[in-house]
């Protein structure tokens, strides 16, 4: 039943990103119809624009949540492929815990980030 | 009695493409696999890469190293295996979820199954998944200002 | 296949032999016959057996779309030999070869051993609590029209394993249950006489069970007999889901009703006429 827990949350994860990721593809990708989030103008990568998102807390938490939500989705879902390779029982074993140590990682990496940039997109905010 | 000799006729990875007749759904579900697989493969760069800038370095601005053309189209690309895999995978959590297969019936030839029903499903998603690309493809090449 | 029926077209035979004695690999060896209108594909390969080549091995039985012995891939297409009419699928060459995801005893001889084991594991069979009612039966269990549809049409499976040899995740992974067996627990865990959900999840929802479908619809697509295992597969993933998150009713397995010949009939129905034996 193990798996089932794993799944279950597989597809809520991937409810999750839809909406998440959608509007962040929207913010970034179709910023020049839409304008969301980028009072600076121009394109929505630019440096002012991000520290304008990097200065919110609804970013910042949204951030790390999707960033959670999404690992979590993407790496279930290689584990999923690889699995069906008939692979020796030691081997899904190595690669279950490979795959939660870069989970992990990376987790710890973007959350750094995510907290990082918004303390100095506030202190910039003061000046 | 002696152990015979038996021949695997498993088909492997290529079985994943072209086992039996081709359906719409394997393509679909081959199709959901490489996004899947690519979006993987952008997201875990994109983490890194994005994190950078919390030591102040911008690799995607003007000057940076994927402020090129050809980081533009792979972009897009990763852009557009997302508005498959999201519209796709609406499909995929009904169906699966055993809301969009219909109820059992009596088999009567020729034969509808499930397929049948989730059908409608499938093509609307594949046409929103159209139009936002669409849209997408329009910004990118620079129409929206 | 009456004598003065005329011959419309010699079709060539491309089929896989393979001997386990002989042969390190399966090889294709061709065999053109001259094909009446109405000859099926096992009618062909009886009359290689009987005019070309006596040494062609395959598994049949019923010749009727009953027993599910004669699974073959048939131009790439697993379905019955028995079903399928030469001249529906073939205008100069058909290919035949045998079921693939299973290993080859002989020629076109697969091994469904591996089907029917993991078959057996998914407890197939009405599971309850009061066994001895079940091996020694005094009465009979309820059941209506309508509980008996929710399951109807996966019991007209006959186990031939033609949606096994076209599931692609059968194709690499070889300890996945497979479609055949997920929808003969389906067609169980709805039977409302049944109480076995719960052990059956167990299986069913383990690493290479339900969850390795992925939807690709080749199983249903492929049936002979429309039993449609792709529905089934989904429909069990709801109950695991709903099991999972304790939202799944609980519900009592129906009971036992009454003896045979005690049960009260319905009023206007006239009485029968009286017994003469």
């Amino acid at each position: 039943m193990r798996e089932t827990k794993y799944w279950t949350w597989h597809m809520a994860a991937g409810v999750v990103i839809l909406f998440l990721l959608g509007v962040h593809m929207v913010t970034m990708h179709l910023g020049g119809i839409t304008h969301w989030f980028a009072p600076a103008g121009g394109e929505a990568i630019s440096q002012a624009n991000i520290l304008f998102r990097d200065g919110r807390l609804f970013f910042t938490v949204t951030y790390i949540l999707l960033l959670g939500v999404a690992l979590y989705h993407g790496l279930y879902g290689l584990r999923t492929i690889l699995f069906e390779l008939t692979l020796k029982p030691a081997v899904e074993k190595a690669i279950s815990f490979v795959l939660l140590v870069v989970g992990l990682g990376l987790f710890g990496l973007g959350t750094w980030a995510a907290i990082t940039v918004h303390t100095i997109a506030i202190a910039g905010i003061r000046g | 009695m002696a152990e015979i000799q038996r021949h695997d006729n498993r088909l492997g990875i290529w079985g994943w493409l072209g086992g039996g007749r081709w359906g719409i759904e394997r393509y679909a579900y081959i199709l959901h696999r490489l996004t899947g697989l690519g979006i993987l493969l952008y997201f875990l760069m994109h983490i890194v890469v994005t994190s950078l800038r919390a030591r102040g370095i911008y690799l995607w601005v003007e000057g940076g190293f994927f402020h090129r053309p050809i980081f533009k189209v792979g972009e897009f690309l990763v852009f557009a295996a997302f508005a498959y895999h999201a519209f796709n995978g609406v499909r995929l959590v009904l169906v699966e979820l055993g809301f969009a297969v219909g109820k059992p019936i009596e088999p009567v030839y020729p034969y509808k199954t499930s397929l049948n029903v989730q059908r409608p499903l499938l093509i609307v998603m594949m046409i929103l998944a159209a139009i936002f690309l669409a849209v997408g493809g329009y910004e990118f090449l620079g129409l929206a200002k | 296949m009456p004598e003065d029926s005329k011959t419309v077209r010699q079709i060539k035979f491309h089929v896989t032999r393979y001997n386990p004695e002989s042969d390190g690999a399966p090889y294709v060896k061709t065999y053109t016959i001259p094909v009446r209108e109405g000859m099926t594909v096992l009618d062909g390969l009886h009359y290689i057996k009987d005019n070309v080549d006596s040494t062609l091995a395959w598994r049949y039985s019923c010749r009727m779309g009953v027993c599910g012995s004669c699974g073959m891939l048939l131009n790439g297409q697993p379905t019955l030999a028995c079903n399928t009419q030469i001249l529906h699928i073939a205008k100069t060459d058909l290919t035949v070869a045998p079921l693939p995801n299973f290993d080859i005893i002989r020629d076109l001889v697969p091994d469904l051993l591996s089907m029917f084991d993991k078959h057996r594991s998914l407890k197939p069979y009405v599971v309850r609590a009061d066994e001895a009612e079940i091996n020694d039966p005094a009465g009979e269990f309820y059941q209506s029209p309508e509980e008996l549809e929710a399951y109807l049409q996966f019991t007209y499976c006959i186990k031939c394993g033609c949606c096994m040899a076209a599931c692609p995740t059968l194709a690499t992974d070889a300890r996945y249950l497979g479609p055949m067996p997920l929808a003969a627990a389906e067609r169980y865990n709805v039977d409302t006489r049944d109480d076995g959900r719960r052990q059956r999840n167990q299986q069913t929802g383990s690493a290479h069970g339900a969850f390795r479908c992925h939807y690709a619809g080749e199983c249903s697509r492929v049936c002979p007999k429309g039993v449609d295992p792709a529905k089934a597969i989904q429909l069990l993933k709801r109950k695991l889901v709903l099991d999972y998150l304790h939202l799944a009713r609980r519900k009592k397995p129906c009971q036992k009703l009454h003896g045979p010949g005690q049960g009260k009939p319905l009023p206007n129905i006239p009485a029968g006429p009286a017994k003469t034996v």
